[in-house]
């Protein structure tokens, strides 16, 4: 199970097993970058499998397409279209099954992409968990972003920007199982952010690097990022937003906020002189209110992610190795 | 030890009370706690209250904090 | 948040900082026996706010760590039968058994699942009469009377298919074992949430025994560095003592109630600790007359017996002799998600906590 959580185990079963055999290119991002008659596409796919299906602030259909397109804005690209499988379960109400092709629907619109093409399987009850869907998106490159996900152009100096608060889509999921003990006020973040990201992509300059946090949080995508660039990173505890619920929760279980899971949040590294107006575009759009500069790219010789903390203390923020697990002690 | 959080008393019903911990709430057994009120604050741990925070010795903490700063300025 | 954020104030720690500096003219070793203090010290980064003359290590208080094997291994072998649930906190998931651990069951198909409480425990053998639900019991004395109030729960209910497997033990025993072995120290940091329930009292055959004082201590980084503040006092003025600095939640009687429910269903008993061996009256299991809940007496089972990995020295880390950093297997053959030792499967042991909070080795 850990190693569908998206930290260094996921990387290794990734790498490991279908990197070599598929004869893939490093980096791995977020879409893959194609050039067919001189036409710059970027394409992807991912597959959702949330457990409970419906949570405050989403479901897993807007889960599907807001993380393919994401994963395409996040690559310089225009997302267009979305393919949808869906893998049912024996049993499934057809009324739910409605309500999440209802709410993809809706979600595509708000993205401006269509759903195009898709399959359906149904499988015995037990084969698998209620509903599994996958989402494959193809977008038109951005001319200029080609190589943006390869964090070629990240140097020292550089900032980090995040477009809001984090841990809020893992908080709202648990709080949403119905065998726990707790009622979170928390909903998820799940949003399509290409509107968002392109702004800041017409308006502002020096956008080195972008991507979207998922499962393994942003203390993933740190790490990630530290590997591609060979450099350090230093994070500022006190200006990475988490809400208070998400706070307390983190408090009482035991989590660490930077390894909690995100469907809306974007990391930017921006040049040095461009990060101001960069954080002004974002706080002008609804799903970039509470952007904050969290940190920056340094030339330390090594490429740990450090944190200094809320109190004066500095620690190394690792790669999450799988899932939290909430702790008594 | 172990995880234990300040969590304030926001709802009483028998001897279950509904705590919020940055506005979560939780559910805690008031087994083991006498006399809390709505507005109290109480350790979650497990599910239950393992104690009431005092207040008082809370602001005696602070103070002696303050002062023992003050005395070593001296 | 309220009575967590006045405990995080950046110019208070930076003063109790400068103030240890000034008053702290020896050499120190203070030893925490709390998984949470373990956790927190390393998360706020207090060693950094420290002189070089004091130093703190790790003692056995993380109850995840002290599990020993052959308690997973059982666990284990109950979640392989098929009308057995086993409801575990989550703490326990990761640590490894002999051969496997409870993660690795629930990834096969065992019926595991992560509670957060007792009653919650409770709740799933309510909707689930056709199976036999056990609870695995473990934590110190801040955990162990909610245990006790839950039973009490059960027996109330008339629940007939909930079991404890007991692995609750008492710090104590284990404090002694410690300092009996030598360990060169001059105070304990004492666990906050441990005297919330036991009351400071407990402690005192730490100073009166042995003339070595301790401080109860809170989670917070002010916590933290006013106990160091307070054992630098004690030792300068050869005056050990059992103080207390988790004032606003710790008092010298404790909470008498939780502490009957406490014995009203446990009784104190020899039990295993990994790293430490069998130590006399350290642990709890159930009375006689609550033994129908006991999983173990009801539902008897045999494990193997297998010892840790021969380079595995959690034990020495658990008794404040080596640190982490010591052990040849440490964040090479054992890191967070392949852990050898129990020190690095919870985020309180010493290894996982050294692990992730690392800076600029």
């Amino acid at each position: 199970m850990n190693h569908g959580s998206g930290g260094s185990l996921a990387g290794k079963l990734i790498r490991n097993i279908f990197v070599k055999r598929f004869g893939m290119d490093e980096p791995l991002t977020d879409s893959a970058v194609l050039k067919e008659n001189g036409l710059l596409l970027a394409f992807t796919t991912d597959s959702y499998v949330v457990d409970p299906i419906f949570f405050p602030g989403g479901d897993i259909g807007k889960l599907a397409v807001c993380g393919t397109v994401n994963d395409l804005s996040v690559s310089g690209a225009m997302p267009k279209y979305i393919s949808a499988s869906f893998i049912i379960e024996e049993g499934f109400s057809f009324h739910d099954l409605a309500l999440i092709a209802d709410s993809m629907s809706s979600e595509a619109k708000n993205a401006g992409v269509r759903i195009v093409t898709g399959d359906t399987k149904v499988v015995e009850k037990g084969k698998c968990d209620k509903l599994f869907i996958n989402t494959s998106g193809i977008g038109m490159m951005k001319s200029g972003f080609e190589t943006i996900s390869s964090a070629m152009d990240v140097k020292p100096g550089d900032k980090l920007i995040i477009n809001g608060p984090i841990g809020n889509h893992a908080i709202a999921v648990l709080g949403a199982r119905k065998e726990l003990t707790f009622s979170s006020p928390v909903t998820s973040d799940c949003a399509s952010l290409n509107h968002l990201i392109n702004n800041v992509l017409e308006e502002c300059s020096e956008i080195h690097f972008m991507r979207d946090l998922t499962r393994g949080g942003l203390a993933t995508v740190l790490n990630e990022l530290a590997d591609m660039i060979f450099s350090g990173i230093i994070i500022n505890e006190s200006t990475v937003p988490v809400e208070e619920p998400v706070k307390g929760l983190c408090e009482i279980l035991g989590f660490d906020p930077l390894c909690l899971a995100n469907e809306g949040k974007v990391l930017f590294v921006v040049g040095n002189e461009g990060h101001q107006k960069v954080l002004d575009v974002l706080r002008s759009h609804p799903l970039g209110k509470y952007s904050e500069v969290i940190g920056e790219i340094v030339d330390n010789g090594r490429n740990m992610v450090i944190l200094n903390t809320a109190i004066g203390g500095r620690r190394i923020i690792d790669m999450p190795s799988g899932m939290q697990l909430p702790r008594i002690c | 030890m172990c995880l234990s959080i300040p969590a304030k008393v926001v709802d009483i019903k028998g001897n279950m009370a509904d705590v919020s911990v940055g506005g979560t709430i939780f559910k805690a057994g008031l087994q083991m706690v006498e006399n809390v009120k709505i507005g109290d604050y109480i350790l979650l741990h497990t599910g239950f209250a393992i104690q009431k925070i005092s207040e008082d010795e809370a602001l005696e903490t602070l103070k002696l904090l303050n002062e023992i700063e003050d005395a070593m300025n001296k | 948040m309220r009575h967590i954020d006045e405990y995080r104030d950046k110019d208070l720690i930076r003063k109790l900082s400068d103030l240890i500096k000034r008053v702290s003219n020896l050499d120190y070793t203070f030893m925490e026996v709390c998984g949470g203090h373990t956790a927190a010290i390393h998360r706020f980064g207090i060693p950094s706010l420290l002189p070089e003359n004091i130093r703190l290590i790790s003692g056995p208080g993380c109850p995840v760590c002290v599990t020993h094997n052959s308690f997973i291994d059982k666990a284990i072998t109950y979640s392989k039968m098929d009308d057995i649930i086993v409801t575990t906190f989550g703490d326990l998931l990761r640590v490894p058994g002999t051969g496997s651990s409870l993660e690795k069951e629930k990834a096969m198909g065992a019926d595991i699942r992560i509670v957060f409480s007792g009653p919650e425990a409770l709740d799933i053998a309510k909707s689930n009469s056709d199976k036999k639900v056990i609870f695995l019991g473990i934590g110190f004395e801040t955990t162990a009377p909610g245990i006790a109030v839950t039973i009490k729960e059960v027996e109330k209910a008339g629940t007939e298919n909930f079991y404890l497997l007991s692995a609750h033990k008492v710090m104590p025993p284990a404090m002694e074992v410690i300092i009996k072995e030598g360990v060169k120290l001059n105070g304990f940091i004492c666990p906050g949430h441990v005297a919330a329930i036991t009351g400071s009292e407990y402690f005192n055959f730490i100073s009166t025994k042995y003339n070595i004082g301790c401080v109860i201590t809170g989670f917070e980084p002010v916590d933290i560095l006013h106990s160091i503040y307070m054992l630098v006092n004690q030792v300068n003025s050869c005056s050990p003592k059992t103080e207390i600095q988790y004032s606003r939640a710790v008092s010298k009687g404790g909470n008498v109630i939780a502490q009957k429910n406490m014995n009203d269903i446990f009784i104190p008993c020899n039990e295993y600790w990994r790293g430490l061996g069998e130590i006399a009256s350290s642990g709890l299991k159930l009375r006689r007359e609550y033994e129908r809940f006991d999983a173990g007496k009801m539902m008897p089972i045999k494990v193997n017996n297998q010892e840790d990995n021969e380079l595995c020295i959690c034990g020495d880390i658990l008794r404040g002799l080596k640190t982490p950093h010591e052990c040849s297997l440490f964040a090479t053959a054992c890191v967070p998600e392949n852990p050898v030792g129990a020190c690095m499967v919870s985020i309180e042991g010493a290894c996982n906590t050294f692990y992730k909070y690392r800076v600029n080795e």
